[in-house]
């Protein structure tokens, strides 16, 4: 194993990040590459029965054929359009309760029971009741998303809000700052990086829920033409559309830590892991 | 550096202390109540379809779960969780130390990685049917997959961020290979692992449940499935009570075990907040 030692010059410096990252890309992409291969000849060579395991030439023409269809792009519309939605009341309604509930001392000590005892509960175990309440129909997928994505949000924002500097605080109250000040200049920029913390996590856990609430409840979007495919035996189709779904999950993953980048660009965490 | 922290302990005077202890209780107990109270008397004034009155759900939980069914679906149910985590942890935490270890291994799987732990879980129940059938196996797999992605990427960023200072010594101390990964890799990681084995646990719980909802004849998840579907709603009610009681369990397991584990770090941050 080595270690790199760090240099003064700045040019050496850069030149083996510059190195580094070139190496990275190489072997990911080795990585990547030796991976469809195993793939392709794990089916081909029969190892594995390709009506099992289809070959990834096949699954990928299977997806470009998918990519053409505009009812396969519009199942991505309506599984995206769930996360969204679920995803954005989530977000609003774990800040402020969390906000809420994390500044109130008295809120806190009484809630905690109770938030003890509810998160835990696996959102699909309500599954079986919204499909009663809410028909098979999106807004049924939509309870089960927020209900799931509240938590990780709602979290968060308790433990930013509790995380305050006492002293700041008190100086806050000193100088007489008003509540609304205090929210702003605050607890704000306190809280913001476990906010979006949580709301990362969160944007991960909407999409594994939307999918989930199509494959069960059955309204429509790719989950539910996942479930469709596998029922009639169309294999390249199930494994074309797992692949959407983990590219789908990466870009989130992806997208959503830039945007956490990009907000806390003034926060000691992302401007410490720059300089390092 | 010795850092000696002592605190004077005033003896609390005895009625004091009862007020403390039963003013936490009320604050602990209170909200519960009184919102199972307004529930029971809503229900009973204006009975609603969807949502019976606890005592209702209560009666349910007893005749459902206390009997029979305990052995026949809640603990296969839990049998399969608990397999399923420690797989997850045992293999994240190997490869985990495996992958952080070693770049070149970290940089050939990174992109791989990233792909898989973004796939949702559930996706893959279908693939994962096809090649063991409907077993307990397939479900322990499905849940061992998606349970294992937080102590994975966990153990790899702990075991990275290990003190360069602490490893350097460990070498020139000459301390073998197992001992420099048991005292001193493991140990530093274990915070970070824990973080991860907590996350993990509420996944797991969320898969089990997934996993019994497709194509299966048994289980905590198709039993409430089964319930809805026949329309018993103080019963559905009672399992999703009873998952909420599982997963209070786990938590309240992982709490004892993390105590133990992770004595050393908190009582090094009680220090260094003191």
């Amino acid at each position: 194993m080595t270690t790199a030692t760090p240099t003064t010059a700045s040019t050496g410096h850069r030149r083996r990040r510059n190195l580094g990252t070139l190496r990275r890309a190489v072997l990911g992409t080795i990585g990547v590459v030796g991976f469809l291969a195993a793939w392709q000849l794990l089916s081909t060579l029969r190892i594995i029965n390709p009506e099992q395991l289809p070959s990834a030439t096949d699954t990928f023409a299977q997806l470009g054929a998918l990519l053409r269809d505009l009812e396969f792009w519009r199942n991505i519309g309506r599984t995206m359009t769930a996360w969204a939605i679920g995803l954005a009341i989530a977000t609003l309604v774990g800040t402020v309760l969390g906000t809420v509930v994390g500044m109130l001392p008295f809120v806190r000590r009484l809630t905690h029971t109770m938030v003890e005892f509810l998160r835990p509960i696996p959102s699909v175990a309500f599954i079986p009741l919204v499909i009663l309440m809410l028909g098979l129909q999106m807004p049924a997928a939509l309870v089960i998303i927020v209900y799931a994505s509240f938590w990780q949000v709602f979290v968060q924002v308790l433990y930013g809000v509790a995380d305050i500097d006492t002293v700041a605080r008190d100086t806050a109250r000193s100088f007489g700052l008003t509540r609304a000040s205090q929210l702003r200049n605050l607890v704000l920029p306190t809280a913001l990086p476990y906010l979006m913390t949580g709301v990362r996590l969160a944007a991960a856990v909407a999409l594994i829920l939307a999918v989930t609430a199509e494959m069960t409840i059955g309204n429509p979007g790719l989950g539910r033409q996942l479930t469709l495919a596998s029922g009639i035996g169309n294999y390249t189709t199930v494994y074309a559309i797992v692949i959407v779904t983990g590219l789908l999950g990466l870009i989130i993953n992806i997208g959503f830590r830039a945007i956490e980048r990009r907000t806390l660009s003034w926060h000691q965490s992302v401007r410490g892991d720059v300089a390092s | 550096m010795t850092l000696y922290t002592s605190t004077v302990r005033t003896p609390v005077a005895k009625s004091r202390l009862w007020a403390k202890i039963g003013e936490n209780t009320l604050y602990a107990v209170g909200l519960p109540i009184v919102l199972l109270l307004i529930w029971g008397v809503v229900a009973s004034v204006a009975p609603a379809k969807f949502f019976p009155a606890p005592q209702k759900i209560a009666v349910a939980f007893s005749s459902t779960w206390l009997g029979e069914a305990f052995i026949n679906d809640v603990l296969p149910s839990l049998a399969r969780l608990s397999i399923a985590i420690i797989i997850a942890v045992i293999v994240g935490i190997a490869a985990g130390t495996l992958i952080g270890l070693t770049r070149w291994l970290r940089e050939l799987l990174e992109p791989l990685l990233e792909f898989f732990r973004a796939i949702p879980p559930p996706v893959l129940i279908p693939v994962f049917v096809v090649f063991l059938g409907v077993t307990d196996s397939m479900k322990i797999v499905v849940i061992a997959f998606g349970a294992i992605w937080p102590v994975l990427l966990n153990t790899i960023e702990g075991v990275r961020s290990t003190d360069a200072v602490m490893s350097e010594t460990a070498r020139s101390f000459s301390l073998t290979r197992s001992q420099r990964l048991f005292d001193l890799l493991l140990p530093a990681a274990s915070p970070r692992i824990m973080a991860g084995v907590r996350q993990t646990l509420s996944v797991a719980l969320i898969m089990m449940v997934i996993s019994e909802l497709f194509y299966s004849s048994a289980g905590l998840g198709y039993q409430i499935k089964y319930f809805q579907q026949t329309y018993l709603i103080a019963e559905m009610w009672s399992g999703i009570v009873l998952l909420g009681l599982i997963g209070v369990l786990l938590a309240v397991i992982f709490g004892f075990v993390e105590r133990r584990v992770l004595r050393w770090y908190h009582g090094i941050k009680e220090v260094e907040r003191a």
